[in-house]
């Protein structure tokens, strides 16, 4: 393997093909962290929605979970980018299509970040209802609301239990935003393709994308596990009596 | 006017009936003992006391106010009536001290420092000071319970339910929990307890209501209760719990 390319100068552009790799990565964590702002926020909130008894919360959630969960990411990400400009009223479609920086750029956050959304919907639903009811029994005896429950017992205890596949959910973001090259965001996958076309050093190029990838992911995993150790609680195993 | 009284009470989960038109009082300051076999509706009778379980028919009237009516303010009703879990139920995320500052800080707004000063004495009342900052987790079953009662003492609570709390414990543990709810019962704390406590029912209780199948078949004067209950279900049911 020779990596001497590298340092060659790119094709256009004016920099070097380290310069494309370095512009891939940077696009790469740009996608995927806008995206999971909107996926845990957005995810938060319908989950717990998820959780609550009053059918025309509860109705929508699941349905949007539904939705969003059993589409293929690939085919939402068109339809952020191909179809939504088309159906919204007119002068706002026009602003996607024209007025609006970087549209490949918040289709694919938007497409991301809503279908990881329900993904997050899930976890966080699942860690709430593990909370033993006797919990949320004792918490409503001592006088709080149903609101001061979830705020001080029910999300504090829920995403601690969920911690690890929340880092599942997390993980996965970076690598489906790879999806966000079909609609022409040059990320860390695009660019090695371009790479590869241009220097035809395709076994390199792709190499250093997979080492870039495996050191995210090693990152974000080491992130979760000070995230982690920090929430830990004293003596606290699990819900089990 | 009675602390707590049922009026013909009934509840039905689906079309299975669990409380048969339950009545019954409690007038302030009076210590009253459920006790009855596995299933036959104690928990559920209790925790409609403070609204925790909701129920179809009759009446339930605790400190002045309807429990089942819309207009009733839960939250605001609960806060006055403290109520301890068979598996202490404290919050596993909290100090003790938070365990005890929360609802007094949400409910009762009072200040965090004035909270603490509270929780303090009362820890110090259970004999748990010295745990003040540790999590639950870190703790004894009897030592947990007994913060519990605190959290609810914290309220300052004008009644006190309590469901089961001595029996997720290990028998050497239950004598420190049951000497706190004997002091209390001997301040005039009312209260509600589903034991199967005896020596606390004799030693405490002004009324034991023994509980069949969702109907209160007895509800007698402790005497009269450990004298000659009248039905024989409670004689059954007596003569197992005491031969072991
Ligand atoms: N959520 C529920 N749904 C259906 N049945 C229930 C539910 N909770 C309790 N029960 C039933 O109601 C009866 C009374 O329960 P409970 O009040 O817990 O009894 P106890 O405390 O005396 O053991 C039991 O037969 C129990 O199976
Ligand atoms: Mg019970």
């Amino acid at each position: 393997m020779d990596f001497g390319f590298l340092s060659q100068p790119a094709f256009s552009g004016g920099g070097t093909y380290f310069d494309w790799v370095l512009s891939g990565i940077k696009w790469t964590m740009l996608v995927s962290i806008c995206a999971w702002v909107i996926a845990f926020t957005l995810g938060s909130v319908l989950g717990v929605l998820r959780t609550t008894k009053l059918w025309w919360l509860k109705g929508p959630a699941t349905a949007y979970v539904e939705l969003f969960r059993n589409v293929p990411l690939l085919v939402q990400m068109f339809i952020w980018y191909f179809v939504v400009p088309e159906i919204v009223p007119k002068t706002l479609g026009m602003w996607l299509k024209q007025g609006m920086p970087m549209p490949e750029f918040w289709s694919a956050v938007f497409a991301l970040g809503f279908y990881t959304a329900s993904r997050v919907a899930e976890q966080v639903r699942s860690g709430i209802q593990s909370i033993p009811v006797g919990q949320t029994h004792a918490a409503l005896a001592t006088g709080l609301t149903m609101p001061q429950v979830y705020r001080h017992l029910l999300l504090p205890m829920g995403y601690r239990i969920v911690i690890p596949p929340l880092t599942s959910e997390f993980l996965t973001i970076f690598k489906n935003s790879s999806v966000a090259l079909t609609i022409g965001v040059l990320e860390l996958t695009a660019q090695a393709r371009t790479i590869s076309e241009y220097t035809f050093r395709t076994f390199e190029i792709f190499t250093l994308a997979t080492v870039v990838y495996v050191l995210i992911t090693m990152a974000v995993t080491v992130l979760m596990q000070l995230v982690e150790r920090r929430l830990r609680v004293p003596g606290f195993i699990g819900t089990g009596k | 006017m009675a602390m707590i009284e049922f009026k013909n009470v009934s509840k039905w989960y689906g079309s299975f009936q669990v409380l048969k038109d339950c009545t019954t009082k409690v007038e302030k300051g009076e210590v009253i003992v459920v006790c009855g076999p596995s299933g036959s509706g104690k928990s559920t009778l209790i925790k409609c006391v403070n609204g925790l379980e909701p129920f179809q028919q009759g009446e339930l009237i605790v400190n002045g106010q309807s429990v089942g009516a819309k207009t009733t303010n839960l939250p605001q009703l609960r806060a006055k009536i403290g109520m301890v879990f068979q598996n202490f139920e404290l919050f596993p995320h909290m100090s003790v001290t938070a365990n005890l500052n929360l609802a007094q800080v949400k409910v009762l707004g009072r200040s965090p420092e004035e909270s603490t000063e509270k929780s303090r004495a009362l820890l110090q009342r259970v004999g748990l000071i010295d745990h003040a900052r540790k999590f639950p987790g870190q703790l004894s079953g009897g030592q947990q319970q007994r913060v519990a009662i605190a959290r609810a003492l914290a309220m300052d609570p004008i009644a006190m339910l309590f469901d089961e709390p001595t029996s997720a414990l290990d028998p050497e543990m239950i004598n420190e929990v049951l000497d706190v709810m004997v002091e209390l019962a001997q301040e005039g704390m009312t209260m509600m307890c589903v034991t199967h406590e005896m020596g606390f029912a004799r030693k405490v209780a002004h009324r034991v209501i023994f509980m069949d199948q969702g109907e209160i078949v007895e509800d007698a004067t402790k005497t009269d209760f450990f004298g000659t209950p009248r039905s024989e279900r409670a004689q059954q049911f007596l003569s197992k719990i005491l031969h072991h």
